[in-house]
C-alpha cells in the first residue's frame, strides 16, 4: 500500500515555458509563466545535485524549449558529472550552429525532437511556425552528426493520424532509434482545443494497424513507442507510473509537482525547491502526498483489482471530466462517469466528420494567456 | 501492411540476427551503472531505466565489441558450471531480445 515513500527514478524538468512554437495541445499549463519566475543556474544545479542525492538516476529536460536556456551546457555538465542519464526535449528551432555539439560534448545522452507534422504544410498550422519542418530536419541531422541517439516524437491528433506512415518513413530517413507516436492527452491546452483536436474512431483504427505493422517488420531497427489515444480506450493509462510513486515534474519557478499537468487540480498547492530541500518536499509536500498509493482512492478503484496496475488513472482527466480528482479516471469502463466520456466522444465524431483543416479553430499556445 | 512506397524498409537497416559470431557491444548511449540508493545495477537507456538480473549482467558486462557470442557463451559455462549448449541458448535469446530492443549492436 502507500506506506513506504520509495527513491524517485525520473525527473522533468520544465526549465522553462518559452518557446518559438504554439502548438494547441501543448502540455504545458494555459498560465504560462514568463522568463522572470525562472529559477536562476545556481538553483536549478543544487536542484538536481540534490535529486542525484534522492536517487534520481534519468533527467529529461524540457520546457517550453529548453535549449532557450543559455545555462543548458552548465546543466548536462552537472547530470553528467553525477551519472545522471540526460534527455534532451526540444523543438529543434533556432538552435544556433554548434549548440548540439556542444551539448554533446557536455555529455548529453540522449535528443527527443518532436514532429508536429510528417508534411510541411501540416507542421505549420499545428506548429504556426514557417518552415518549422526543414528546421526541425536540420537538428536532426546535427543530433546526428554529434553522435547522439534519436527519438522523433510525434504526437497524434485529427489534423496529422493520417501521416503516421510518413512519420514512420522521416525518422528511418533521419536515422532515429526511436519513433514515439503519442495521441495528445487531453488536459491543458489540449483540453481547451479537444473539439479541433479529437480523431475519428475509423482514423484511430487505421493508426493502430499501421503502427503495428511497421513494429513487427522495423523489429531491430526502429522501435516505435504507441501512447494510445485515452478517450477510446478500456481502462486508463497509469498516469506517471502511479502519482508520486517514483518520478516527478519540477515547473520553471521550482514548483515540485507529481506530473507536470498537476496544477490543473485547484485544491492542490505545491512546494517550490529553494524553500524546502527536494528530500522534504518528496516526502512532505502536501501535492505529492494527497494522491500517493491507493489509500484515497473511491470505488470503483478501491476494491479493483486494477488498483496497482492503473493507479486510478489520471487524475488532471478525472478533476476534467469528473470534477473531482478523486474519483476513478472517467476513461476507464468501469467508471460511473464513462458514459460522460463516451457521449464526448460521440459528439466529437461529429466535429471530426466535418473536418476542415482551418487554424482559425484552434486556441494557439501563448504565454498570457489563451485567446482565439 | 506499411506502404513504404518510395523508400521501401529494405533501403535502411535490417533486423540484425544475433549469431555465435556476433561481437556484441553496448553503444555509448546505453550506460550499465552501479546505482548507490538501490545498491543495484541498473542500466540506462533512451527514456527506460532496466534492472538486470544476475545472469543478465554477467552478459551485458562481456559486451566489450571484442569479445564473441561464442566466447561468452563459454565464459559463463564455466561461471555457472552449466552445460553450454543450455547456457548457448539463453545468452543467443538474451542478445537477440535486447539487439532487437535497439540497447545492443552487434558488430
Amino acid at each position: 500500500m502507500s506506506d513506504r515513500i520509495l527513491p524517485p527514478i525520473a525527473m522533468l524538468a520544465e526549465l522553462t515555458h518559452r518557446c518559438p512554437l504554439q502548438c494547441p495541445y501543448c502540455s504545458n499549463p494555459l498560465e504560462l509563466m514568463k522568463a522572470n519566475r525562472e529559477m536562476d543556474t545556481a538553483a536549478w544545479l543544487d536542484l538536481f545535485g540534490q535529486a542525484a542525492d534522492l536517487g534520481v538516476l534519468q533527467v529529461h529536460l524540457s520546457g517550453g524549449e529548453p535549449t532557450l536556456r543559455r545555462d543548458l551546457e552548465q546543466i548536462v555538465a552537472k547530470l553528467a558529472s553525477r551519472g545522471m542519464y540526460s534527455n534532451l526535449i526540444t523543438a529543434g528551432i533556432g538552435i544556433a550552429e554548434g549548440r548540439i555539439a556542444a551539448l554533446a560534448e557536455a555529455g548529453l545522452d540522449h535528443v527527443q525532437l518532436s514532429m508536429q507534422g510528417a508534411r510541411s504544410e501540416t507542421a505549420e498550422l499545428i506548429s504556426n511556425y514557417k518552415g518549422a519542418l526543414d528546421r526541425k530536419m536540420e537538428t536532426a541531422r546535427q543530433v546526428r552528426a554529434a553522435g547522439l541517439p534519436l527519438t522523433v516524437n510525434a504526437p497524434i491528433h485529427r489534423h496529422n493520424i493520417g501521416e503516421v506512415e510518413e512519420f514512420i518513413e522521416l525518422a528511418l530517413a533521419l536515422g532515429a532509434e526511436r519513433l514515439e507516436i503519442a495521441n495528445v492527452q487531453y488536459s491543458g491546452w489540449a483540453l481547451l482545443n479537444r473539439s479541433a483536436l479529437m480523431p475519428s474512431r475509423a482514423a484511430i483504427e487505421r493508426e493502430i494497424e499501421t503502427v503495428e505493422a511497421a513494429r513487427e517488420s522495423l523489429r531491430g531497427v526502429l522501435n516505435i513507442d504507441f501512447v494510445p489515444p485515452d478517450y477510446f480506450a478500456t481502462y486508463p493509462k497509469p498516469c506517471m507510473g502511479g502519482w508520486a510513486r517514483d518520478a516527478f515534474a519540477v515547473a520553471p519557478d521550482g514548483s515540485v509537482l507529481p506530473c507536470h499537468a498537476a496544477q490543473t487540480i485547484p485544491s492542490l498547492s505545491f512546494d517550490r525547491f529553494g524553500e524546502h530541500s527536494l528530500a522534504d518536499i518528496w516526502a512532505d509536500s502536501s501535492a505529492l502526498n494527497a494522491f500517493r498509493g491507493t489509500d484515497w482512492m473511491q470505488e470503483p478503484c478501491r476494491g479493483c483489482e486494477r488498483r496497482e496496475i492503473d493507479w486510478g488513472g489520471c487524475r488532471c482527466q478525472a478533476m476534467a471530466i469528473a470534477g473531482d480528482p478523486a474519483a476513478t479516471d472517467p476513461v476507464c469502463v468501469r467508471s460511473p462517469l464513462h458514459e460522460r466520456v463516451v457521449a464526448t466522444l460521440e459528439e466529437l465524431q461529429f466535429a471530426a466528420a466535418r473536418e476542415t483543416a482551418d487554424s482559425a479553430s484552434f486556441s494557439y499556445r501563448r504565454i498570457g494567456g489563451a485567446r482565439n | 501492411m506499411l506502404a513504404l512506397q518510395q523508400k521501401p524498409v529494405a533501403a535502411y537497416q535490417q533486423r540484425p540476427v544475433v549469431t555465435r559470431r556476433s561481437r556484441p557491444v553496448l553503444p555509448k548511449h546505453v550506460r550499465l551503472r552501479f546505482d548507490p540508493v538501490r545498491q543495484a545495477w541498473a542500466v540506462l537507456a533512451p527514456e527506460r531505466v532496466l534492472w538486470p538480473n544476475e545472469i543478465g549482467l554477467d552478459i551485458l558486462r562481456r559486451c566489450d565489441g571484442r569479445t564473441s557470442v561464442r566466447a561468452i557463451i563459454a565464459a559463463l559455462a564455466i561461471e555457472y558450471d552449466g552445460e553450454e549448449e543450455e547456457i548457448a541458448g539463453d545468452v543467443l535469446a538474451f542478445l537477440q531480445e535486447w539487439t532487437d530492443d535497439l540497447l545492443v549492436r552487434l558488430s
